[in-house]
């Protein structure tokens, strides 16, 4: 009889069967990935050519959608990736035969958040690099710690509260019109999809309560050209951590393993698009 | 010694009483089949020993572990095949049993699995591309997948075809020989009569009977005497014998087989008649259970709906 392995060597299997998985879903893939790619070639065509003042000072606004939708692919790949994957592995009864075996239910957690984040390391990748090659973005080397800091707690806040979603949802058809309703229109009042200049100030106070925009505006602020370094916003920052321990504690205590009775599907699923 | 044991055990629903007072004990190497229609409460039961739900009363201990209580070094020892759930079928068929399989400190080679369970050929293929009883299969093979001490089953073989049926029956006859210890739930008669070494049925959240399947058999002590008689033939004679007429066919039970069928052949004798398709059997397993089932004025035992997994 070997020792069972280590709860660090699950995690990285856990985690490795986890991205193969989301890569072999093409769709889940594709509106994680692949859209806010469209979405920055598209919106730089239409409105790429001026530049905007969004609290910070004036720059490009093909910099400035960098910078947004870079962020929003980070929210995609956690928040809206596990609000949405979670509810259909719960109702298929995938968690609960995971339940059944002697993998500690934390590192199964742990490789599904693992994988959220992994993916949206590689989408803040891509969009950055993107951004640099085509839209004359300049990322400055002061700046990037305070970047990376503001990615972690972002992405660690958003899987928090994916998980959340995840475990509040009554079965895996109402999942996306939940995850999609929560996340899209707090998208057009939070930087993401237009730039904000003059909003009607209860617009603002709302956007400032939800926290995309405290991550997404912090995200910006490092890649900004006029912001000084390290330009860590650590008020937002702070926000946006408090929305994560929140989603959490809602998450471990609400947290199911069984499938939802009325949820129960036959065993065949394909996953609906994540965002 | 008993492996499982279960004292008193109750489970309730708020107002529904889902299992109402089952003792149990169930041996190393014993294979148990509880019987039961759907909605008497032997999923239940399954549930709370493989520590999926809790309980509301009673004792219960399987190897010597409260399941209520019990984390990963329970679960390292035990395997479990529920009724209906997924598998990531994004993965092949030997990814699943090599993520499924890495957390047991005692994992069996994925391939060595995939062989015992026939579907080695089939090892490099996505788990979507298998059909419901191949995917079946696959649940199989991740139950045993950690070499587990006690196996749990529940209804292992609906939706098989008979040939998958077979082979299944004798991968847990080889379990068996390696001293695994089973508890399986069946709506199959001939599953139970063939696989268990004891069987309970369990009616209404009790249970009703416990016993091996020969003694489940004898319980109800009658013999079954059946024949038929020619048409025509005058069977005022055959009802003081205490036999039922019902057109041609005569069917008489009784606990004295020999005295009953020579009465019935003097009678014949007599007669003049030939007593055609003659047969002496015992009930089967399926009326015994029948009985129980009914007489506890439950709802009958329905099959299971065949799996439509795997049928776009």
């Amino acid at each position: 009889m070997s020792p069972r392995a280590s709860n660090v060597a699950l995690t990285v299997v856990q985690l490795r069967y986890q991205l193969k998985i989301f890569w072999r879903t093409p769709v889940a893939a594709f509106f994680t990935l692949v859209l806010p790619l469209v979405m920055l070639v598209l919106f730089n065509a239409l409105f790429g050519g001026g530049s905007v003042d969004t609290g910070q000072g004036e720059w490009p606004v093909r910099q400035f959608y960098t910078g947004a939708l870079a962020a929003f692919a980070a929210v995609s790949a956690t928040y809206t990736n596990l609000a949405n994957t979670v509810p259909i592995l719960r109702d298929e009864g995938i968690l609960k035969r995971w339940r059944g075996t002697p993998l500690p239910p934390s590192v199964y957690v742990a490789g599904m958040v693992a994988m959220g984040v992994v993916v949206a390391l590689i989408g803040v990748v891509v969009l950055l690099g993107i951004g640099v090659v085509a839209y004359d973005l300049e990322l400055d080397a002061a700046k990037m710690p305070a970047a990376f800091v503001t990615f972690v707690v972002g992405v660690a806040a958003f899987a928090a509260m994916g998980m959340a979603c995840a475990a509040v949802v009554p079965n895996a058809r109402s999942a996306p019109a939940v995850a999609n309703a929560t996340i899209l229109p707090l998208a057009f009042i939070s930087n993401v999809f237009t730039p904000l200049e003059d909003p009607p100030g209860w617009l603002d106070a709302v956007g400032d309560f939800f926290p995309l925009k405290p991550f997404v505006t912090a995200f910006q602020d490092t890649l900004h050209p006029l912001t000084d370094a390290p330009a860590f916003a650590w008020g937002r920052l702070g926000w946006v951590a408090l929305w994560g321990v929140a989603g959490a504690i809602v998450s471990v205590k609400k947290f199911r393993w069984e499938p939802s009775a009325e949820g129960a599907s036959p065993r065949r699923r394909r996953r609906t698009p994540a965002s | 010694m008993p492996v499982i044991e279960i004292a008193n055990l109750v489970k309730r629903y708020g107002e529904l009483t889902a299992v109402n007072g089952v003792s149990l004990e169930i041996n190393e190497g014993e294979v148990f089949a509880l019987l039961g229609p759907n909605g008497a409460g032997k999923s239940t039961v399954v549930e709370i020993l493989e520590g999926h739900r809790d309980r509301t009363s009673g004792d219960v201990s399987v190897l010597g572990l409260d399941p209520g209580k019990a984390g990963a070094e329970y679960r390292d020892q035990i395997g479990i095949v529920l009724q209906s759930s997924g598998i990531e079928d994004e993965l092949s068929v030997l990814e699943a049993l090599d993520v499924y399989g890495a957390s047991y400190s005692t994992r069996r080679d994925p391939m060595e699995v995939l062989e015992l369970v026939g579907l080695a050929d089939r090892a490099q293929d996505r788990v979507s591309q298998l059909s419901g009883g191949q995917q079946r299969r696959i649940d199989l093979a991740l139950g045993i997948i950690g070499t587990p001490k006690v196996l749990f089953l529940d209804e292992p073989t609906t939706g098989f075809d008979p040939s998958a049926r077979r082979q299944s029956w004798e991968l847990i006859d080889g379990l068996r020989d390696l001293g695994t210890t089973i508890l399986l739930t069946t709506h199959y008669m001939d599953e139970a009569q063939h696989l268990a070494d004891r069987v309970g049925v369990i009616v209404g959240g009790e249970i009703a009977v416990i016993g091996t399947p020969a003694e489940l058999m004898d319980a109800t002590g009658d013999t079954v005497v059946r024949f038929q008689v020619p048409h025509g033939a005058n069977t005022d004679g055959l009802r003081p014998l205490g036999a039922v007429v019902e057109g041609i066919a005569v069917s008489c039970r009784t606990a004295t087989p020999t005295k009953t069928l020579h009465e019935l052949t003097s009678w014949a004798l007599a007669q003049g008649v030939e007593l055609f398709d003659l047969t002496v059997s015992r009930p089967s397993l399926e009326d015994v259970y029948l009985q129980l089932a009914v007489s506890d004025a439950q709802p009958s035992p329905a099959p299971d709906m065949p799996e439509t997994r795997g049928q776009q």
